[in-house]
Parts: C-alpha cells; sequence; structure tokens
C-alpha cells in the first residue's frame, strides 16, 4: 500500500516535484505558499534525485530561471503568490511566445496590490485569460485538495511537455496551508538525457552534428510571421480546448439548481449541496478542474436542464463571465462572493442562493 | 588566371570560422558586434566546445546573435540573461553558459540579475558590450552615456544633475566574492581584437573551473548612434570612453593566488 | 463518524501540534482528516487555532461553524467557541486559563487541569498532549495504538525520546480528565 502522509498542500507541491522526477525549482519568498521552497530545501534533493533547488533574488528572476531551464528541455517549476505572480507575467508571456513547457504554481491571496495573506481566488482572471502581455493561455489547473496538489504537478508536467505550453496550478491560501491525508504515488526517476532530447528535440541541449542548430525565440519582427505563429497558437489552443477539459460533478443528475465553483469553494459548496438536498431543494455542484480550457460544453448542457446557475468565487465575480457565457442567457446565472481573505461558511451560500432564487 | 587556381588549399591565409553562419549581419558597418561575434566563434571553435555551447542572447541590438552562431542560443527577456544562464547552467554544469549582453539590458534593465549571478558565484561567461548608447531603439541614452554625451533621449548632453551618472559596473561586480574573473577589452585595432579573444577564451576556461563567474566588458562603438563615421568612432572611443573605462583586467582570482 | 473539533489557545501552548498528532492518528486508522489553521484577524492577540475534521468518508468542506467538539485553553478561545457547540456536543477547558466558566446547559463540559498533569509527567511542553489524552477520553474516536504511530509519525526522529513522555501525558490526561 502507498504511503500516506499528514502534509499541507504546500508541502505536498514540494514532495511531488522531487517524487515526479522535476529537474529544478526557481522561487522566491511569499506568504502563503512559502513552504515550497522551505520543504524543498529541507528534503535536499540535489543530494537524492539530482533536482536542483534555488532561491533566486525576485519572482522576475525565478521565471526568468525557469524559462532557461525550459529551453533545456528539463522539468522545471516555481511557485509563488498572487503579487509574485503579477512580476513573472512578463515571463509567462515569453513562456508561451517561445512555446515552452513548465510549471508555475499560484497560490493565491487577496488583493489588489500587497492585499492580504489569506485565501482567495481572485487571480482567476489574471492566470486563465493570460496575465502578461500577447494573445496566448495557459494550461490552468484548479486543485482542491492536498491529495490534488500532490497529482497535478506530474499531470502538470505531462499537460507543460504534450502541449509545449505554461502549465499554472492555481491554488488559494486554503489548498495551500491545510493539512490533509496524502497518499505518495509511485516514484518517477529524472528523465536521463536520451529521453529527455526524444520529448524535447526543441531544446538547446548543445548542438550535436546530427541536427541544425536550435535557438528559442518569441521575436519575431514580420507581420506576417508573427501573425501565423499566433494562429498556430490559436490551434494549439483549440486543440486543448477539445481534449484536456476536465470537470467533476456532485448530485447534478436531477439538479434543479447548479453552483460552479473551483478550488476550495467547490469543497465548501459541497457540504451546501448536502444541506440545500436534506431540505428537499434539488441542487447540484460542477467543479471545473480545469479553468483553461473551461468546461464550457458540459455547463451550456446543464443551462438547458437547471432553473439557475449561481457562481461561487473568492472575488468579485470574475469566472460567473465564463459561466454566464457557456450559458448564453439558457438560464439565470447569478454570483456570490467574499473578498480579502475573508471566507464563505456553507450556510453563509445558502442564504445568497435563497435570496437569488427567491426560496425559503 | 583562374579564380579556382587561386582557391587552393596552400594559399589560403585567412578561413571564415564554421561556427558562424552565412547569413549577412544586420550590423551597421562599423559596428563592433560583428567583430565580438567572431571572436566568440573562433574561440568555441577553438576550444571544440561548439556541441557543450549555449548562449543566451538579449533585447537589443544583439538580439539577433541566434542567426549568427551555430550553437544552441535562447534568446531572453530584456535584461534577464543572466536569470537564463542560471538555471540553464545549474541544469547542464557539463555545458558551457555563456550571456551576451549591452549596456542597456545589463547595466540599466537587468542589473539586479547580473549582480545577483555574481553574488551567487554562478559558472556562466558574461560578455558585456559597452557602447554608451542603446543602438536598437534609436540611439537614447544608457546607464553607462558619459556626461555630455549627446543622445536621443539627452540631446543636449548627459547633464549630471538631469540623468545622473555613468554607470561602471564591472569594478562594482569585481567586489563580489562570487566572481572570478573580470576584464575591459576593446576590438578597435587587431591587436586588442587579439587581446579580446585571450580574454573571452579565459573566460570560457574559467567558467568549467567552478571558481564563479567570468565578465568580459567590450568598450564598443556604435557609429550610427554616436551619429560618425566608423573611423572617427573609433577615435572617439579612444578618447572619450577609454578614460572613464580604462582597459585591463581588473580582476583574476587565480593570477592573485 | 464524522468528528469536527475546533482546539483554540494561546500562541506556544501546543494547539497546532495537538491537532496535527490527533489528525495524523486518524490517518493511521484509515480515516480522512483535514487540518486548518486559524487564518485572518482571529490570529492577532496571540491566539491560535485549529479546527480538525475526522470522517470515515471524504471530507467537503473543511470551513464548518458548528464543531461536535470544542477544545479552549484560554478565555478568548472560550468566549468565542462556547457557541459553536452544536447541541449535544462536547467542550474541553483548562480552568487555569478562565476567569468564566462555561454556561451552555446542552452540551458536556469538561475540565482538564493539564499544566498539573504535565508537571506530574516532568515536562510542560506535553501540555497539550494532557489535554490531547482528556479528549481520547471522553471521545475514543482513534485507538490507543494508532495514537503511539501518529506520535511516531509527528514527532521528528531527532525527538523519539520525546515519544514515551507524551504518551505517558496521553494517559495522564485521561485520568484527569473530569466531566461537570
Amino acid at each position: 500500500m502507498a504511503e500516506k502522509i499528514l502534509m499541507k498542500g504546500n508541502e505536498a507541491i514540494a514532495i511531488s516535484a522531487i517524487r515526479n522526477g522535476a529537474d529544478g525549482y526557481f522561487g522566491y519568498p511569499i506568504t502563503p505558499q512559502s513552504e515550497v521552497m522551505e520543504t524543498l530545501m529541507k528534503e535536499k534533493p540535489w543530494e537524492t534525485t539530482g533536482m536542483v533547488v534555488l532561491q533566486a533574488e525576485s519572482e522576475t528572476s525565478s521565471i526568468n530561471m525557469v524559462y532557461g531551464g525550459a529551453c533545456t528541455g528539463k522539468k522545471v517549476m516555481t511557485s509563488s503568490s498572487s503579487p509574485g505572480i503579477s512580476l513573472m507575467c512578463e515571463g509567462l508571456s515569453y513562456l508561451a511566445g517561445s512555446e515552452l513547457p513548465c510549471l508555475i504554481v499560484n497560490v493565491m491571496r487577496g488583493g489588489p496590490g500587497l492585499g492580504t495573506i489569506q485565501p482567495s481566488q481572485s487571480d482567476y482572471n489574471q492566470c486563465v485569460k493570460g496575465g502578461g502581455h500577447g494573445d496566448y493561455h495557459s494550461i490552468v489547473l484548479a486543485p482542491a485538495s492536498a491529495q490534488d496538489m500532490y497529482d497535478f504537478v506530474d499531470w502538470g508536467f505531462d499537460l507543460a511537455f504534450k502541449w509545449r505550453t505554461p502549465v499554472i496550478i492555481l491554488a488559494d491560501g486554503i489548498i495551500g496551508q491545510m493539512m490533509e491525508k496524502v497518499e505518495l504515488r509511485e516514484m518517477k526517476p529524472r528523465r536521463t538525457k536520451e529521453e529527455l532530447i526524444a520529448a524535447a528535440p526543441w531544446a538547446t541541449t548543445g548542438k550535436t552534428p546530427d541536427r541544425d542548430y536550435n535557438f528559442i525565440t518569441s521575436l519575431a519582427l514580420e507581420s506576417d510571421f508573427q501573425e501565423a505563429f499566433n494562429l498556430k497558437l490559436k490551434d494549439k489552443y483549440q486543440k486543448i480546448e477539445q481534449e484536456e477539459v476536465k470537470y467533476s460533478e456532485y448530485m447534478t443528475e436531477d439538479a434543479e439548481y447548479l453552483f460552479v465553483a473551483f478550488g476550495c469553494s467547490s469543497r465548501i459548496c459541497e457540504a451546501t449541496v448536502d444541506e440545500l438536498r436534506a431540505q428537499g431543494i434539488k441542487v447540484g455542484l460542477l467543479r471545473p478542474i480545469t479553468l483553461f480550457p473551461f468546461p464550457t460544453g458540459r455547463i451550456a448542457e446543464l443551462s438547458k436542464q437547471v432553473k439557475s446557475m449561481m457562481s461561487i468565487e473568492l472575488n468579485m465575480g470574475q469566472m460567473v463571465e465564463d459561466v454566464r457565457l457557456a450559458c448564453n442567457g439558457a438560464c439565470p446565472v447569478g454570483f456570490y462572493g467574499r473578498l480579502g481573505g475573508n471566507i464563505y461558511t456553507p450556510n453563509e451560500i445558502e442564504e445568497a442562493f435563497k435570496k437569488f432564487n427567491n426560496l425559503k | 588566371m583562374n579564380i579556382e587556381d587561386i582557391k587552393k588549399p596552400e594559399n589560403i591565409i585567412y578561413k571564415k570560422t564554421p561556427i558562424l553562419t552565412d547569413t549577412v549581419m544586420h550590423y551597421c558597418p562599423g559596428c563592433s558586434h560583428g567583430t565580438v561575434h567572431k571572436l566568440v566563434a573562433e574561440v568555441i571553435e577553438e576550444m571544440g566546445i561548439q556541441q557543450d555551447v549555449i548562449g543566451i542572447s538579449p533585447v537589443g541590438c544583439s538580439v539577433f546573435a541566434y542567426n549568427y552562431l551555430k550553437i544552441d542560443w535562447q534568446q531572453a527577456a530584456h535584461g534577464r540573461a543572466p536569470a537564463l544562464a542560471t538555471a540553464t547552467k545549474r541544469l547542464n554544469p557539463e555545458k558551457y553558459v555563456f550571456t551576451y549582453q549591452g549596456d542597456g539590458d545589463l547595466a540599466s534593465i537587468g542589473t539586479a540579475e547580473i549582480i545577483h549571478a555574481c553574488s551567487r558565484g554562478e559558472n556562466i561567461v558574461v560578455i558585456f558590450i559597452n557602447n554608451g548608447i542603446y543602438g536598437m531603439t534609436g540611439g537614447q541614452m544608457a546607464p553607462t552615456t558619459l556626461l555630455g554625451m549627446k543622445t536621443a533621449t539627452t540631446p543636449y548632453g548627459r547633464d549630471a544633475k538631469l540623468n545622473g551618472f555613468p554607470l561602471v559596473l564591472a569594478p562594482m561586480i569585481a567586489q563580489l566574492d562570487g566572481t572570478a574573473f573580470i576584464t575591459r577589452q576593446a576590438v578597435h585595432t587587431a591587436p586588442a581584437a587579439r587581446k579580446a579573444k585571450a580574454a573571452i577564451r579565459k573566460a570560457f576556461e574559467y567558467s568549467q573551473k567552478g571558481i564563479g563567474l567570468s565578465f568580459v566588458e567590450i568598450v564598443a562603438t556604435c557609429n550610427s548612434g554616436w551619429k560618425m563615421s566608423p573611423v572617427a568612432a573609433n577615435k572617439w572611443m579612444v578618447e572619450n570612453m577609454f578614460p572613464k573605462y580604462p582597459l585591463g583586467d581588473i580582476k583574476d582570482v587565480l593570477k592573485a593566488e | 463518524m464524522k468528528e469536527e473539533i475546533i482546539i483554540a489557545g494561546f500562541g506556544g501552548q501546543g494547539v497546532l501540534s495537538m491537532g496535527k498528532i490527533l489528525a495524523y492518528s486518524a490517518i493511521m486508522q484509515d480515516m480522512e482528516v483535514t487540518w486548518m489553521p486559524s487564518y485572518g484577524p482571529e490570529m492577532r492577540g496571540g491566539t491560535a487555532n485549529v479546527s480538525v475534521i475526522l470522517s470515515d468518508k471524504k471530507i467537503g468542506s473543511p470551513i464548518v461553524t458548528k464543531y461536535d467538539t470544542a477544545i479552549v485553553l484560554n478565555q478568548q478561545s472560550l468566549d468565542k467557541f462556547e457557541a459553536s457547540v452544536k447541541p449535544g456536543g462536547l467542550l474541553i477547558y483548562d480552568p487555569s486559563g478562565i476567569t468564566r466558566e462555561p454556561e451552555r446547559k446542552d452540551i458536556t463540559v469538561c475540565r482538564i487541569d493539564a499544566i498539573e498533569v504535565a508537571a506530574k509527567v516532568g515536562n510542560s511542553k506535553v501540555y497539550n498532549m494532557a489535554v490531547l489524552g482528556g479528549y481520547l477520553k471522553m471521545k475514543p474516536v482513534v485507538a490507543m495504538e494508532n495514537v503511539d504511530k501518529g506520535l511516531a509519525k509527528s514527532i521528528p526522529a531527532r525527538y523519539s525520546d520525546l515519544i514515551a513522555l507524551n504518551k505517558a501525558a496521553i494517559e495522564e490526561g485521561m485520568k484527569a480528565i473530569e466531566v461537570l
């Protein structure tokens, strides 16, 4: 039986990175995710798997270290929280523009500005809609447990290399700081030199006589060249939308009302669904596990089944726009949120639900 | 006489290094970049390290360095080349990793990255082209622009009160424990170019010794930006740039021992 | 079985680690757990609290407002959480930190003088284990053999000589708790 450990979501990210053959981590301390780098430094993976761990001088530098490492075809990652992610957005745009695989963990806190250190989901737009300049997407995964944090590292790296794109694990302070049982999956070794070249023939591994030299850049200068590249990216994003959407459903089969919530909010909504069901109100929950690609198709289907939907988010209403687009007017879409690091209780969501739907 | 009769091995006295591509360089006539590219390419050829070298090009005129040298290249965001080089070297310690950066890239927007790469003692080579001006964007003031020097953003000459003083980076980073070899060279004459090439080779050799960062500053001309002929630019550099940025080795940890 | 617990007191009383050892013990019994440290303004003023949920089934919301058990080790925590205990639930307090006794009549109220227990065991640092012992006496949600395993998992190897001391404190705490 696999070993089960009590750990924080942040610790799970670090342990999973080591156990899933990550080659490098580059980061800068920021609450509420500092345990990621602290755990890595404590574990000293450079002595076991050979993984490189480095504390950079800034988030700007961390993301550019990730860029450099990704150029060489290595499995590299960073983690930060909202203000740090803002600094990383320049690098994120370059990574997308150079089609480089990497993993970025954002344990969100309240903003704008320095904000609070408590849980929030207010970087939905920043991470799902791009963040940096230019037309691009990152694949965005929304974990809802410490086990998800562990599992999404490996899944994230797989997606990053499959699609040559940055992948963001968009967590929040609850998922990062809460301890839960985590099952350690079988260890994956780091890739050998040969495996790396097979998986990333484009990488800057040193020009060998059997191939032309590789260069990685996001500079185009010529409009036609840039447009062709943008269209290539667009095509890639469409394929990702066709192939990689992931969500889970809770009591949606006969649902007359629907909650849509991601991350920690989906856990809290589950309790609200239980309570409302106990009162005889047929409510269900859809939890998007991938935020880009968004489960637009399934939400559109459900919009024809239910009387209304509500998006529940720890922000001012960001994902709700995507829910509304998916529904395209087929049913009313409401929103309830808390801000600044405050967390709603299941009862609070129940009250908001009843108010929106004129139910007692 | 037929041209093919002349092109015999015994008649060849100079050959372009095969590390250079056949792409025609976009640099202005008289620009120092072409010479420095050639020197780097020759060092790579002579050391036989084409398979083991990874270059990182900046934002600036030399952004297109990857078009001219047949080695694997990464093109960094403005100023961030030392961060890329840090990760590249740490993840691939057997490789020779170098950045090629101009003064705007390295000494302005990328100050944090270069200073911390030096401070951490990254085993990389940094080639720093200092011509006191932003070439690619049209000749604006750089951190290394001399006082009184006219640029697009200092049309009346750099004024310390308005624009601050020139940033002299090499002696600053020489104080850091993580740097191994710091030198300032030029390529305006054949002897100078030979010395610069020897310095570049030394920097590459040092980068594999695990003793820290090696930094080769090339005081260079930008005759277009300076609005001078190539010959006049060389003269102006000798008379004005060299007093502020004197040539020679600034630090060599192996020599000191 | 689902048990929702809030443990609250001053920083330094070992509130977080008590919750962690309880949670780890439950994992050793193959239960699901969540351990959520206090987040937000309640952190201020030097109080610390952690909510722990133990369950046979997958745990949905880690955020709860009503608890099966509240363990309160200072007055602020009693004031804050007495009303949050579910009717029929359990409240454990340490009289040494309290100036006002609990008032609820619809719940079971217990007291444990854990400072005294820790003194008896001979180390003030095991104060929190004495409280844990009292709790486990009232609600044996995890078997002692699993508590042993939980302790071994939670205590760093370099302090493994302290496991016996912690266990002794748990056992003494079980004896010391009184139902009011």
